[in-house]
């Protein structure tokens, strides 16, 4: 029998408990255990970074990060961007912008660009290509992208 | 998934629970690979909560890193300027908040991107077996036991004594066909003390020891710079794999260290 850890943490704002089996990793553990299925599961060797959720702020892996290191932490995903109707400035721009077309990077590159953004509001071209330097899109050519998260830089008020 | 896994708080608990197979689970960039894709050699881990693995001091010599220091830890600290270039060779964001420096030194070749300017400056592994520090290169020769628990890594007399240079086919993140790092001390002009290190030019990170008695004792000039260069790859076992063949990096060895020790020249 399998032992099964409790893990107490914090996801978008919100207490939450759940049970992690031994090596399970976060990604699995928050799609299978906690059911928020927005981070994706893409290649499971941090390769591509559709995986990527924040944790206490910074951009992670979490196909590779276990389950139960996130005890005690905050961890954000893109369920918990929206303010209800509202999509994050950053999904906005995604849209406007034509940056998701197949849809599968888009929350792995939507979590990379808030860690920046977050931490650098106003970043340089460069310092996007940086930030999403971990993050594989096959699709747009990663230029809409890009321009998105400046685009969303722009519009964003201070907080 | 049959594999269980056991946290430890301290990092002396974890190296006396390591043994019997266990593997140590350190930031999870190298190992969890292994557990997402089923590998059957994997039934134990052991993991560490013990701050002090994350631990970056100063010393008299230079700095001590816990084994668990993250890359992105050391590209955010004021004094490890003469480290960020190779973390920040790591990856991309997300993993260089979890790829640690311990977990880096056994990174499979050709990976490694810390570990090579790690080997050129001279740091050394202090165990959890107690002892000496060791030198990188005999820990990576064999009969490792124990834990590495920190790194203490000699600052650099001058800065511009240090050079890094990882050559990668995909930017801004990839895996290097052979990264490269120096460290040519200079006293009145003259070299004293070479130390120069590459990726993909054996199992482990590897000194150019030939290119290094070329470069003792010369000034670093385009003469100088040009007969290292020619006896870059001797000694060493170039990798062949599927990014580059054995004799390509044996090839363009020289080529990328004669850019790494121009751009040392030039200052």
């Amino acid at each position: 029998m399998m032992a099964r850890k409790p893990v107490t943490f914090t996801l978008n704002g919100s207490e939450r408990a759940a049970f992690a089996a031994d090596g399970q990793n976060l990604l699995q553990f928050l799609r299978q255990e906690v059911g928020d299925m927005t981070p994706k599961f893409g290649c499971g060797q941090g390769g591509c970074g559709a995986c990527t959720v924040l944790v206490d702020g910074a951009p992670h892996l979490s196909c590779l990060m276990l389950a139960e290191a996130v005890q005690g932490r905050r961890v954000e995903t893109v369920a918990g961007l929206a303010r209800g109707a509202t999509p994050h400035p950053l999904q906005e721009a995604f849209m406007e912008h034509f940056a998701a077309q197949c849809g599968y990077c888009t929350p792995g590159m939507l979590m990379a660009a808030k860690a920046l953004l977050d931490r650098t509001p106003r970043p340089t071209r460069d310092e996007v290509i940086e930030a999403i330097g971990g993050n594989l899109c096959r699709c747009t050519g990663y230029a809409p992208i890009i321009d998105a998260i400046l685009a969303a830089a722009n519009r964003r008020t201070p907080a | 998934m049959s594999v269980t896994v056991e946290t430890c708080a301290t990092a002396a608990e974890a190296a006396r629970a390591l043994g019997q197979g266990a593997q140590y689970l350190g930031g999870g960039t190298i190992v969890m690979r292994r557990v997402n894709a089923g590998d059957q050699h994997l039934s134990r881990l052991v993991r560490s909560t013990d701050p002090g693995l994350r631990a970056i001091r100063s010393t008299s010599q230079g700095v001590s890193l816990g084994a668990g220091v993250t890359m992105a830890q050391i590209m955010a600290h004021p004094d490890l300027g003469f480290l960020a270039p190779a973390a920040r060779a790591v990856g991309g964001p997300a993993l260089r908040e979890m790829a640690t420096v311990g977990g880096n030194l056994f990174a499979r070749a050709p990976y490694g991107d810390l570990a090579v300017l790690l080997l050129a400056l001279g740091a050394q592994a202090v165990m959890s077996d107690g002892g000496s520090p060791r030198p990188l290169e005999e820990l990576w020769r064999g009969g490792r036991s124990g834990l590495v628990l920190s790194l203490e890594v000699p600052r650099p007399r001058e800065a511009r004594a240090t050079g890094y240079l990882k050559v990668a086919r995909v930017h801004p993140v990839g895996t290097p066909v052979i990264s490269l790092a120096a460290y040519l001390p200079r006293e009145g002009g003259r070299i004293r003390g070479a130390r120069i290190a590459m990726t993909g030019m054996g199992a482990t990170p590897r000194r150019a020891t030939a290119a290094e008695r070329v470069l003792e004792g010369a000034a670093l000039d385009a003469a100088s710079i040009a007969r290292a260069a020619a006896v870059a790859a001797e000694g060493l076992e170039p990798l062949d794999d599927a990014l580059a063949t054995a004799w390509y990096r044996r090839e363009v060895a020289g080529v990328h260290l004669s850019r790494l020790l121009e751009g040392l020249e030039r200052g």
